[in-house]
């Protein structure tokens, strides 16, 4: 799974959901993977909206990558081509191949194996399933 | 005709293989109609943040693979974000390789649960929808562990292709409850600009289910692609859902 994938998911125990502490999920013991993607600066660009900046610090921060800017980069610094290449290679070229993502409020750790994400939950959580209308 | 994508590497034991509904999803989202109704709602010019498009269950990923690689017809603009989810792991394999040609990540997972809230600007879901006395139950973590399948026996096997295969179909009573357990998600994960399209079979009684779904207030619900009719009845629809008011 790429890292970018992080940012978009939450622990799916419903009770868990409307905790800040479930997002992001944490990644431990993750093995990553490099492949290649065409650099496309205008694809950035247009991601970073769609980013929760400081779920994704913490996920950059967890997996050793440099730290981020403390805030989103808009204006200006949407043009400079190293602050997207940095962004390109975290979020799109980096791939989680194994390792957990790990929720801070429950604790249940999803593994990940060959590159995906299993969110399966074990039957005494599953009760709890899907259904998250606010 | 757009071209459909390549499922030639994809083993059918578990996994539904592309069939009349499946084609059905592809036609409707590259219809004249719905791709000039998806483009007014996402090219750049409206907002230049990417769409997020999310299918569940995805099977062979025929579909979001042609959403993927077809997106700038359908919505207008080639930059997207795919992501598919489905319970069988097998298929979460087989789709990374259907789609590969996008931009795409697999999980295995049931439905939605995980994903974050007001976060799916696109839902596709092609349901199991044949009604069923029962509903099968979802698989454990455990069932989907690669490992565990070495050393089971052939007629262990044969069992566990064939369950993973009542998962592709069979929707228990009215064929529906799956897919209401989506619909009710919907409000919770869709975005202001979010539209999802879910396919229904007569059965399902489309037209019950779009009024129900206007009953939720500020939301909207159209047959947007059908298979034609047999015998006076629409067999299979595709219906979209979407906001018709801001929250």
């Amino acid at each position: 799974m790429k890292v970018i994938t992080a940012n978009f998911v939450t622990c799916a125990v419903k009770e868990c959901k409307t905790t800040a502490t479930s997002f992001p999920l944490h990644f431990h013991d993750a093995e990553l993977e490099l492949q290649e993607v065409d650099f496309q600066p205008e694809f950035i660009r247009n991601v970073i909206p769609r980013i929760d900046w400081e779920g994704l610090r913490t996920t950059a921060n967890e997996l050793g990558f440099p730290s981020l800017p403390e805030t989103k980069p808009e204006g200006d610094e949407l043009t400079n081509e190293q602050t997207l290449k940095d962004l390109h290679r975290l979020l799109l070229e980096t791939q989680v191949m194994e390792g957990k993502l790990v929720c801070g409020t429950c604790g249940h750790a999803y593994a990940i194996k060959e590159g995906i994400a299993n969110f399966l939950l074990p039957s005494h959580l599953g009760k709890f399933r899907i259904e998250f209308r606010s | 005709m757009l071209p459909t994508p390549d499922t030639s590497h994809v083993s059918f034991d578990t996994i539904y293989e592309p069939s009349e509904d499946s084609y059905l999803f592809l036609d409707t989202l590259a219809s004249a109609s719905e791709s000039q109704w998806l483009s007014d709602r996402f090219q750049k010019g409206t907002s230049s943040a990417v769409p997020f498009v999310v299918e569940a269950g995805t099977g062979s990923g025929v579909v979001l693979g042609f959403v993927a690689a077809q997106s700038q017809k359908i919505f207008g603009r080639q930059d997207i974000l795919t992501l598919g989810t489905d319970v069988n792991r097998n298929a979460c394999m087989a789709t990374r390789e259907t789609v590969s040609r996008a931009i795409s990540t697999e999980q295995s997972r049931d439905l939605c649960s995980p994903l974050r809230p007001g976060s799916v600007d696109v839902l596709l879901f092609n349901p199991p929808y044949v009604p069923t006395d029962e509903l099968p139950r979802l698989p454990t973590a455990l069932e989907n562990d690669p490992t565990a399948l070495k050393g089971m026996s052939t007629s262990a096997r044969f069992d566990q292709d064939s369950y993973f295969l009542s998962l592709t179909y069979a929707g228990g009573a009215d064929g529906m409850e799956t897919t209401n357990r989506l619909l009710d998600s919907i409000p919770g994960i869709l975005s202001d600009r979010g539209v999802a399209y879910v396919l229904l079979c007569k059965q399902n009684q489309p037209e019950v289910v779009k009024e129900q779904i206007r009953g939720w207030g500020g939301w909207d619900a159209e047959t947007v692609g059908s298979s034609g009719m047999q015998a006076g009845w629409e067999k299979l629809v595709i219906v979209r859902i979407w906001r018709s008011q801001k929250p």
